[in-house]
């Protein structure tokens, strides 16, 4: 299937999505498709709304931000969600923070199939007061406190991997972050992956989603560009540092944006 | 000198857990030095790692490459943070008051509309949470050192002494604060943020110039040892090397 297949056929305009991957795999290119088909009013879910989130918002996609750190990652800000949050820039955007912890648990939940997991997170933070879907909840087992994070189950989560085998299953390694609970927790996955292989050869610590996880598979090579793919390429570090000029002003955006995204097909 | 001071404090054999920037480089100085044992753990997944220049991002190929082992986030944050396994913890702050509460959410005191809009927490609150001690890098300025922080990102002391243990926070907080003037810690009683150290040429007025509350001064106020010519040069390559 082609990615802009897949999209078209799995990403609806209302639809929570979670496009995961932390700073390794994240998937660059599915982002893009959903700004070229115009998907719009989307919850878009990701621990790191970095780039391809701040890209998503400055297009309108996004309707409403669950998150936990928002950043160009090791260059500074996001100026497409300041814009967003600021002056409703191209439309008002609903937030919802939590931290990578709470985050993270929320998808384990939606992984487990469970309304909620208890941590002991965000005790004394001015979050527990400003944020949804946490609760305290009282150990049945003992004296304790804790805090519940409400399960986390996307209409659709995207996820950029290494390889696939002729079978579909895909194949993942490197640095991974909540991306297996993301998968797990979802209704709906969507993968795209560097290549089809034979056959895999084993790496250190890497994961492989059974096709039986996998709703579409869409071969899109460089999909993870500007960050990286290990055993692939490398993170274009210059493409995050350029990504705080562009994105700082409307019209450069907008140029970008058309440039870019519209006057590209899939890559 | 905020990354030698920094580096300084780590001691081998330590379980690390560490972010990008200074604490990163303060951890690979100690490294280098007097701690080769120093146990990092980085937010990512990255499981006893061993970078041998700067990451870009906490999710480098550098730390995923030279790591004993790359775990999900939820073996990080449930399995070795939660638990208390972590000796230190490394945080930066935008805001910090005299109680060490840091902000890393907002400037400004309107939420939904605040002034700047910084990253958010991140894994910040849980670390500070349950990290056995927490290390706070930050420049020292008037409007970083406030009376009062815009936002609670992470449970420093709260309002004094039994606030962490009110909030169910397991570790024992921040035992340092380490800016380019010199070194805070906590007064083992009231838990106030006192001045104990200051670099090579900083002046007590200077650091008091450069705070919003009234800052206390340890009777018995230190001053850093001068970089020595070791740590200063391996300072530099790592810089050099991270370029190439």
């Amino acid at each position: 299937m082609s990615l802009a297949e897949a999209i078209s056929l799995h990403v609806q305009d209302g639809d929570t999505v979670a496009l995961e991957g932390f700073t390794h795999l994240i998937p660059f290119a599915a982002g893009q498709e959903i700004i070229r088909q115009k998907k719009k009013d989307l919850t878009a879910i990701r621990l790191t709304p970095d780039l391809i989130y701040d890209q998503m918002i400055g297009a309108g996609c996004i309707a409403k931000l669950v998150f936990s750190w928002g950043g160009n990652p090791g260059v500074g800000s996001l100026h497409r969600l300041r814009d967003a949050l600021s002056n409703s820039w191209p439309r008002p955007l609903d937030i919802e923070e939590h931290t990578h912890a709470g985050m993270t648990n929320r998808y384990v939940a939606g992984a487990s199939g469970l309304p909620f997991s208890v941590l002991r997170g965000y005790g004394g933070t001015d979050l527990l007061s400003k944020t949804q879907n946490i609760s305290h909840i009282k150990s049945p087992f003992s004296d304790e406190t804790l805090l519940a994070v409400a399960a986390i189950n996307p209409d659709v989560t995207i996820i950029h991997a290494q390889q696939a085998d002729r079978k579909n299953n895909v194949m993942s390694w490197g640095i991974l972050g909540s991306s297996k609970e993301a998968v797990f927790a979802a209704k709906k996955v969507i993968v795209t992956v560097e290549e089809i292989v034979d056959e895999f050869e084993p790496h250190h610590n890497s994961v492989i989603f059974p096709e039986k996880l996998i709703t579409a598979l869409a071969v899109s090579p460089r999909g993870a560009w500007p960050s990286y793919a290990s055993g692939y390429y490398e993170r274009d570090n210059n493409q995050y540092i350029a990504w705080d000029e562009v994105s700082k002003d409307r019209e450069n955006f907008k140029l970008w944006l058309q440039a870019e995204v519209f006057g590209r097909g899939e890559k | 000198m905020m990354t030698i001071a920094a580096s300084r404090i780590l001691q081998n054999e330590m379980i690390c857990f560490v972010g990008i920037g200074i604490p990163s480089t303060s951890a690979i100085l100690a490294k280098s030095m007097h701690a080769p044992d120093l146990f990092l753990v980085y937010e990512s997944g990255t499981v006893n790692t061993n970078p041998q220049k700067l990451p870009l991002s906490i999710g480098d190929g550098e730390l995923a490459n030279r790591a004993l082992s790359v775990v999900g986030m939820p073996d990080i944050f449930n399995y070795w943070l939660q638990p208390g396994r972590i000796d230190m913890g490394f945080l930066g702050a935008a805001q910090i008051d005299k109680f060490a509460n840091i902000n890393t959410t907002i400037i400004g005191t309107d939420y939904r509309n605040p002034k700047v809009r910084l990253p958010g927490a991140g894994g910040a609150p849980e670390i500070s949470g349950a990290c056995k001690e927490v290390v706070i890098i930050l420049k020292h300025s008037p409007r970083a050192f406030v009376e009062k922080i815009d936002f609670i990102t992470s449970l420093g002391f709260g309002s004094g002494p039994g606030s962490r243990k009110a909030a169910g926070l397991i570790g024992n907080g921040p035992s340092a604060v380490i800016t380019d003037l010199g070194v805070l810690k906590p007064d083992p009683k009231s838990c106030e943020l006192t001045l104990v150290q200051i670099h090579p040429d900083v002046t007590v007025e200077e650091v008091k110039e450069n705070t919003s509350w009234d800052l206390k001064v340890a009777n018995n106020l230190s001053v850093t040892a001068e970089p020595t010519q070791v740590e200063l040069e391996k300072v530099r390559s790592l810089v050099a090397n991270s370029r190439s």
